[in-house]
Parts: structure tokens; sequence; C-alpha cells
């Protein structure tokens, strides 16, 4: 039988959810025997080479490519997981959603007290995304097929959550597991 | 006509960056841009908190190296709250913190080394792109990846038994820490089984780095020669010329080893450093305001480190930084590529000083916390892995943030990382009829030695054009407007 196959990205988040994905350690180890990786900034396939089975996702949605490789990820994905508190709600990048962009803006570029920016030059290049007006959690762009919150969700439970994935076998959900920090 | 070539996203680094390399009419490359394309707005969105939040807000910038930003931040934030700076704590906040600090260092060089970089060594930078990852060394090499496991679980282990949590940590507090180590954590570190103690760690981390010199020896000219130029290099280091990853005065050398900025307290980092903007990245481009915008860039990190450090105050890792001071015969090592054998030192280094501050009594007992006056402004420097890292907070007197600058280790190397790009570029694709896979990957290798944190680079908030987006009543997008 093939092997499940996995599919991981992080847009607007810190990437400490892949982190806690690694902080499973030795069972790195089994988890490699157990499924095969796609596209994933820890491998370097860049683009989908087939239909994968489960697609895991880190952060939300801050800018038009955020959008892009969400949906490009739901086309490709058979599940898709939100991974963490940036995904499920926006999380702390949310924070700037009640901010005028333009202050933002200016704090960045031109007021801070080491930045020397006479010309008043701000980015905007055909390379970068364009940003959106707010960050947004995935399930309000695409379909999410399942939700693991905490920042970042705990290694045991991104453990235990993907071999119910791949085993088909349901996972026991007590009280304790969930951490919203 | 020229063309243009893209790799994106740029893997196996931590975050989100692309690279954009401009090619004339006879495929010679012309212009490289290493582009931040994500953005995030900490400056602006974390004025009005409470200064004690700072510390645990601002590490979500970056969940590689969240201890850097926490104890950056608690850094200053001691100094608002009359804690002094970074020396003035009481002996265990200070260890305490120390022990994270360096558990840090060690986790997170170590992740970059086997995780993400060894792939291209072990397999070569033309191996195909499946392999070369991680998993691909687990089937190559097993000892490797399960060494590579193992030394970042122990580090994760430190920073949770310090910080309460392995990544997002709520440890360091204004003026301190809040807790101490228990003697049951403290043993397992000491005398851990299965090989989870520190003297195995330091084991391993020589291990590690006689891989690296077996590999340098086979592969001279490229470890030697390949993205490399000559730079300023930048650090904190202490007062007696050693290396202090947490704690010390800002020093600057230049490619030829002048001592150019020394003894610089980190409070007053405004007077010797300005950051550039350009429109084609988000990430801001620092450098010496003395020298200015053309000659004052600087390289951060661990190559940096060992150009500005006179000595390494551990007894193994000083002998190897006395032969990789030998190789450039004590002169600033400029390649690119011995970022990976200064960064398995300092694995070294950080696994001899945790083996120190575990053995040391302070961190079991003693007073947690001190308070002194308050004050409106602070500034906290540490030397995170990839490089120096500035936090820098004003408040007002309801102790709000009014303020908040974040210059952070991988901004620090802007100017380097492009060049190194460009340099990479043009000696694998000037003249050629074809660009083929293993030569983008080659640019990515020369990107990766710097171990850069996409990350953290994306704190700032950029760009003035939006994207307006209409949305239908079941919240399907139906018309997107860039104004």
């Amino acid at each position: 039988m093939n092997k499940p196959i996995i599919a991981t990205t992080s847009l607007a988040g810190c990437f400490g959810c892949h982190m806690s994905i690694l902080d499973i350690d030795d069972k790195i180890l089994e988890l490699i025997e157990l499924v095969d990786f796609n596209k994933s900034p820890i491998t370097d396939i860049k683009k989908f080479t087939r239909t994968v089975d489960i697609g895991i996702i880190e952060g939300g949605c801050c800018n038009s490519e955020n959008i892009h490789i969400l949906k490009y990820f739901r086309d490709n994905c058979k599940t898709l997981v939100s991974l963490g508190e940036c995904a499920i709600m926006g999380g702390l990048p949310a924070m700037r959603n009640n901010i005028p962009i333009e202050e933002c803006l200016k704090e960045a570029y031109l007021d801070g007290p080491s930045t020397h920016n006479p010309e008043g030059i701000m980015p905007n290049d055909e390379e970068l995304p364009i940003l959106l007006n707010k960050v947004y959690p995935c399930h309000e762009i695409v379909k999410i097929d399942y939700f693991l919150p905490g920042c970042p969700p705990r290694a045991d439970l991104i453990w235990d959550a993907l071999t119910a994935l791949v085993t088909g076998e349901e996972m026991k959900l007590e009280y304790g597991v969930f951490k919203y920090d | 006509m020229s063309k243009k070539i893209t790799i994106d996203p740029v893997t196996r680094v931590e975050g989100h960056g692309k690279v954009t390399i401009y090619l004339d009419e006879d495929n010679n490359v012309k212009e490289s841009r290493l582009h931040i394309v994500e953005f995030r707005g900490f400056e602006r969105f974390i004025q009005g908190r409470p200064y004690w939040e700072a510390p645990v807000l601002v590490q979500r910038l970056c969940g590689i190296c969240p201890v850097s930003h926490h104890l950056a931040a608690a850094k200053a934030i001691d100094v608002i709250v009359g804690a002094g700076t970074g020396d003035g704590l009481t002996p265990t906040a200070d260890k305490m913190r120390r022990l994270m600090h360096y558990g840090q260092i060690f986790q997170s060089h170590v992740l970059h080394f086997f995780h993400l970089a060894s792939p291209d060594l072990l397999f070569g930078l033309d191996a195909v792109p499946e392999i070369r990852n991680i998993i691909g060394i687990a089937k190559e090499n097993k000892h490797l990846a399960v060494m590579g496991i193992m030394m970042r679980k122990y580090g994760q282990e430190i920073i949770k038994a310090t910080s309460g949590k392995k990544i997002h940590g709520t440890g360091a507090i204004p003026g301190g820490i809040n807790k101490h180590l228990t003697i049951t954590e403290r043993d397992s570190f000491l005398n851990g089984k299965e090989g989870q103690n520190i003297d195995q760690m330091i084991a391993w981390s020589i291990e590690a780095l006689d891989f690296l010199k077996e590999y340098h020896k086979n592969n001279k000219s490229f470890i030697d020669t390949f993205a490399s130029f000559p730079s300023n290099h930048l650090s904190i280091v202490r007062d007696d010329g050693a290396m202090d990853l947490y704690h010390g005065k800002i020093r600057a050398v230049d490619t030829n080893g002048k001592v150019v900025i020394n003894g610089i307290d980190y409070q007053n980092y405004t007077d010797i450093i300005v950051e550039g903007v350009k429109k084609w990245t988000y990430m801001k481009f620092p450098y010496l305001k003395d020298l200015g915008k053309e000659k004052g860039w600087y390289r951060v990190g661990p190559l940096a480190r060992m150009n500005t450090c006179d000595f390494i105050p551990s007894e193994l890792a000083q002998k190897e930084f006395e032969v990789f001071k030998h190789y450039t015969k004590g002169k600033p090592n400029n390649s690119t590529m011995h970022y990976h054998w200064a960064r398995l030192i300092e694995v070294l280094h950080a696994a001899e000083m945790m083996k120190e501050l575990l053995n040391d009594p302070d961190i079991l007992t003693g007073e947690l916390v001190i308070k002194g006056k308050k004050q409106y402004e602070g500034v906290g420097v540490i030397e995170a892995p990839r490089g120096t890292l500035f936090h820098h907070y004003k408040i007002d007197n309801n102790d709000q943030i009014t303020m908040a600058n974040l210059i952070v280790s991988t901004t620090n190397n802007n100017d380097p990382m492009n060049m190194a790009v460009n340099a990479a570029a043009k000696e694998m694709m000037n003249g050629q009829a074809q660009i083929t896979e293993p030569m983008m990957n080659a640019v990515e290798v020369a990107i990766r030695a710097y171990d850069p944190c996409l990350s953290c680079a994306t704190h700032a908030l950029g760009q003035m054009p939006l994207e307006l987006t209409l949305k239908d009543i079941n919240n399907n997008i139906i018309d997107k407007k860039r104004t």
C-alpha cells in the first residue's frame, strides 16, 4: 500500500507551529516510516508533484500570496488542517486589524528611531505580494477540515492528530488536550 | 532579450522569501535580489500594550528563535523597571536566562545544520530535490539524523525547563526570571539516560565539527571561496573581549580586522547604526553611520562573532576557535560557507556553557527579581543564533508602550545576503546556455549559510498599495482591486 502523503506550509505565521512538528523529536523517524512528504519548507519540493492526503497550514492570510498558496493547498490536498492560533483566528498578526495601515507604514519605514529614509521610500514592487486590509483566518478563505489550537499546538497533540488522520482511528479528545495560549 | 529567474519560495530556510535573478542577452547575471515578501506590523500594533507584555508578545515574531526575542525584550524592559542593563540582575536571574539562551543557541544552530543545511553537504548541490532534506538524511545516514534530532531535543528541553514551554515560553519577566531549576531537572540534564545528558551533547558537538572539517578537507575551494566577499563584521562582546552571547558592548571590525567601533553601550545604538529602505523588499538595510551606506554595511552571526571576539571563554570551543583563526592567519574570515564552521564551534561553546551553568548552585536557589526606579525608555540587545538583535521601547505614565523599534539579526545581514546571492548566481549561471535546478539550489545554499530567519525579518509592516476584497454573502471572494 502506498504511504499517505503530507504537505505543509507557513502563511502569516512565525514558523513556531512547524517547529512544534519537529518537537515530536525521535518520533520524526517513526513519522517518515508512516508517511511521505511533498511540498513543504523542509523539503525542496516547491510545487505539488501530485495530489496529497493531508495539508497542514500554519498562519493566517495577510497578503495575496497567502491566499494564493492556501487555495493551491485546498486544490491539491484531500484533507486540510489549520495548525495553531494564527491559522485558526489570525493570531497575533491580526492585532493590526484595527489600525489604519498608513500608520503602520509610517511607523516602520519613516518614523523608526534608527530609520534614515529622507526620500520617503516605501516598499512597493511587482515582486512583493499585495497586502490585505486585514489578517484573515484560513477558514474564511477556503474550507478547513480540522483545527488544532495552541500557540503553538503541543507536539504530542500534533502527533496524536496526525497518526489518527493517517490510520483512520478516532482520536481521544479530552479537555486537557487543548490549550489556547 | 533579458530574462528573469525566480526562486520561490526559498526552501530549507526559516520563513518566507524569494529570489529574483536578472540575466542579460548573453545569460550574464545583471542583478540579483533576495525579497522578503511578508510583513507583520509589530512596531505599530504593540503600541498601547502594557510594557510587561512585550517579552511574550514580541517573541511571536518568530517560532524558531523565540527565546532571543523573549530575552532581548526582557532586557529592554529590565532597563524600564530600573533593574539596570543586562548585568544588573540577581545571579539566579542572570544565570537562568543565560541557560535558556544557550539552550536556544544550541537547538537553533543544530536545527540549521542538521535539518536544513546538511543535505547539501551530504548529497551534493546537484542531488535530486526529492532526497535533499532531513528525511533523505535519515535514510542515508541515520546516525547523523538521530544526532541532530536528539541534540535539538536537549536544547528544547532546556528552554522548557527555564521558560515553561519549548516555544513561546514565559520565563523572563521584568527585572528577572519567574522560576528556579529543580534538582530533579538539573540532574536529568547532567546525567540523563539514553544520551540526553550534557556530556553526550558535548561529544556530539565535537563529532558534528569533525564531520564538517572532513567535508571541508575534501571540498576546500568550494567551502573557502563560494559566494565569498569582504565585509565589516559586528557583534556584542564582553568587556574583556570574550565572546558573550547574552550581554556585552558593541564592537565592529573592518575587512582587514581593524576595530572600527568598540565598547559602545547598546543603549546608544542609534548613534552608530542607521537603516535604509528599498522599494523591492520589506527588509530594511542597516549600516554603520560613520562609514555610510556604501561602505558601512556589515555581517552578523557566527562568522562575524569569530571575527569580532578575542577569545571564547570555554576550553574546548577556544581550541577550535584557535584552529579557525589560524586558518586565515588571524585575519577576519570572509568566507560565506565558513558560517557553518563558526556555527558548529558555537554549538560546542553553548554545550560547554550549559554544563557550567547546570553545575552552578545559583540556578537552584536565590532571589529571582529586582526592581528599581522606573524609566521611560530601554534598549535590549542580545546575540541571537543568527546575530545581533536590537529591541528598543518607550513607555508613558500609564505603563503603556508608545514606541517599539526592532532590528532583527537577519535584517542586519540583508546587504550581505544580497551580495552572497549575487556572487553565487554569477559563479553558477554566467554565460550558461541553460539554467538548471542545481544552479538555483546553489544560490539557496549561499543564502542558507547565513541561516536567515525570514520569519523574524517580516516584522515590519510595509507596502503602500492595498488589496481590497469584495466578498459575497457566503464569504467567497468575488472581486479584488489594487489601490
